[in-house]
């Protein structure tokens, strides 16, 4: 669908929940990798994921070694009364030799801004930041130099936006999507008790069951049922906004049908729309996965820069329930 | 310090004639230091009744009330900051932000932060406070020990949620509108069918959640009653109630009677129960567990 000229190359960020899935992203020719330590300071803070210290480490050496850029994400809100593990993730941070330091929370940006004023500051998408107004705040006050934005804006509004913001933009290129404006999403711990906000989990695996009823299998997130699968439908991952629910007698994927975000085929408008970098998500995947993405993504991309034609449908077969979709980046999605 | 009773922004599409009627009877009989005024969910939706806005104001203001300009909570085109631009060069008029962009622009007037802009710790309620917000209505989704905190640290008053459904995300896709097969750009205001958000409910028939257009809420309805001696033990001494389509001059006066002793917890929940029936109270989220769990206290 597309033969535009791209004259800037896309920044491919790429996420590592692990050192094994950062060297097998640098490896692949991803750009840049980013990473979070392993406690609540990130948006995924999963059982045996992330980096402690050393591995940090070591993972920025074999990155800038095969020059990828690492970026550190510390991107939930720091709890009331406890402030100290957070503003020690910024300072390791720096410490370390990130490149850049990614945060949501104002009062963190704050403190970021004036003990460690040389690391570089992006803004999480969990900062959900969706306008120009409040761009240009978060550069202002903070200096952020580039703002991972939501994934409520059209490709039309992201070239809007990018006309009248002084800061680079990162968009959502591939993976999970979250359909609710991140950062404000309380729907987790509703159900859970824990959220993406404060405890850097959305839907835990720790709340999920599933039950067998018959030929039925019955997945459950707390005390909910998020979907019931009849024999042989593959079962799902219980994300709450992704369930099957009933409205006025009729039950329907309400929020989301199981998808992924795929922009591969609108990589050559996105740079048009002077997006500076794609994101990839999924620090809960595993190497072969960052692999595999990483690899058809730098070649996208390639393609793109050179003004090549770009077929998509590569990654059909890693996308959630086979289906992919750019999403938000349409007007018809909303 | 007084105890200060609020009326949140109305979340949801009723008829305009009704809203205006809504808040007359509110201005002139309910117990209320405070009545915020505005649209939060949906910029579609604002037309309607902004030719009532300026009479609705007054009628509130005449009878004591501070009123409050509610702000969109998820601000995603120019078309809808400029709005909120030519609000903030209204002289004379107190404003609630529900994004960071629309507390920048606020930056240096009095103004007040909504519970949809994320306030989780003490350094980003005092880089608040330093700019120009006179209070600021806490997250839904805080614990009393981050309540405690944040009351402890904060140079400017506090507002806590005490009654109604929660509002939980917030979204660019319009889930009523997706419900009926429709676009949002024709959505038909098919929200206006349900007065208190469309029933969700898992598959296996039990109550979960409630759309309101692009806004998902709890079922629950969320109520702090003897939770309130606690909060304002902290020095919390500003209380939100949710408009829904109920007596809500009634709601009002139960929770007057409760925060000035007239009432006791119990009581005033049994009184509570029996007017706001469409859904189980929760209380989850004060008590540091799943939002939707209702505790009970002795």
């Amino acid at each position: 669908m597309t033969q535009a000229t791209v004259a800037a190359a896309l920044e491919i960020v790429c996420p590592a929940g692990n050192p094994a899935a950062l060297r097998a992203a640098v490896d692949a020719g991803t750009d840049t990798v980013y990473a979070g330590f392993a406690d609540e300071t990130n948006a995924r803070n999963f059982p045996g994921l992330n980096f402690n210290r050393e591995e940090m480490a070591q993972g920025i050496a074999y990155a800038h070694q095969r020059g990828c850029g690492v970026f550190i994400a510390v991107n939930t809100y720091p709890e009331a009364g406890n402030p100290g593990v957070w503003r020690q993730a910024v300072d390791d941070a720096a410490a370390l030799g990130a490149d850049a330091i990614i945060l949501a929370d104002i009062g963190l940006l704050d403190y970021a801004k004036h003990t460690q004023p040389d690391l570089r500051r992006h803004l999480s998408v969990q900062a959900s930041a969706s306008n120009a107004e409040a761009i240009r705040f978060y550069h202002r006050a903070f200096g952020v130099k580039r703002v991972v934005l939501p994934r409520v804006l059209t490709v039309a509004e992201i070239a809007e936006l990018n006309a009248s913001i002084p800061v680079e933009t990162e968009v959502f290129a591939f993976g999970g999507m979250c359909v609710m404006a991140e950062g404000r999403c309380s729907l987790s711990s509703y159900a859970t008790g824990l959220s993406p906000n404060g405890d850097g989990v959305c839907s835990p695996a720790s709340h999920v069951h599933y039950e067998k009823r018959g030929g039925e299998m019955v997945s459950r997130l707390g005390e909910f049922t998020l979907n019931i699968f009849s024999e042989g439908e593959a079962a799902g991952y219980p994300t709450l906004c992704k369930g099957r629910f009933v409205t006025d007698d009729s039950a329907s994927y309400l929020f989301e049908e199981p998808s992924s975000l795929n922009v591969i085929e609108i990589l050559p408008e996105l740079a048009a729309a002077g997006v500076s970098a794609l994101k990839i998500e999924g620090r809960q995947r595993g190497r072969a996965y960052v692999s595999r993405v990483v690899a058809e993504f730098r070649k996208a991309v390639d393609i793109a820069t050179r003004g090549g034609t770009l077929k998509g449908g590569e990654l059909d077969d890693m996308t959630e329930g086979r289906r992919d979709t750019a999403g938000a980046y349409q007007k018809i999605w909303h | 310090m007084t105890v200060a009773l609020s009326l949140g922004p109305l979340l949801y599409n009723w008829p305009a004639e009704d809203i205006r009627d809504f808040y007359f009877r509110i201005a002139d009989e309910a117990p209320l230091e405070r009545v915020y005024l505005g649209e939060v969910v949906c910029s579609k939706r604002t037309p309607f009744f902004e030719r009532y806005l300026p009479e609705v104001a007054e009628r509130l203001a005449a009878a004591g009330k501070e009123v409050v300009h509610s702000t969109l909570a998820l601000i995603m085109s120019e078309h809808e900051m400029d709005a909120i631009r030519s609000l903030a060069e209204t002289p004379d008029i107190l404003i609630e932000a529900n994004d960071i962009g629309s507390a920048a622009l606020l930056a240096g007037r009095p103004h007040v932060i909504g519970p949809f802009v994320n306030v989780y710790n003490e350094d980003t309620l005092d880089y608040l406070a330093r700019h120009g917000a006179g209070l600021v209505s806490l997250p839904w989704e805080l614990p009393a020990p981050a309540i405690a905190g944040l009351a402890k640290a904060a140079a400017i008053p506090l507002e806590v949620q005490i009654f109604g459904r929660i509002p939980l995300a917030i979204s660019a896709r319009c889930y009523h509108a997706r419900r009926y097969g429709l676009h949002k750009d024709g959505c038909q205001y098919v929200c206006a069918d349900d007065a208190d958000g469309m029933a969700v409910e898992t598959l296996d028939g039990e109550g979960f959640l409630a759309v309101n257009g692009t806004q998902t809420l709890s079922h629950t309805i969320g109520a702090l009653m003897p939770e309130l001696e606690g909060l304002r033990e902290t020095g919390i001494e500003n209380f939100r109630l949710w408009p829904h389509a109920i007596d809500m001059v009634a709601v009002a006066q139960i929770f007057r009677d409760l925060l000035d002793g007239k009432k006791a917890a119990d009581e005033a929940w049994r009184g509570l129960a029996d007017i706001a029936d469409f859904a189980p109270f929760s209380n989850g989220f004060y008590h540091d567990g799943e939002g939707a769990a209702l505790v009970r206290q002795a």
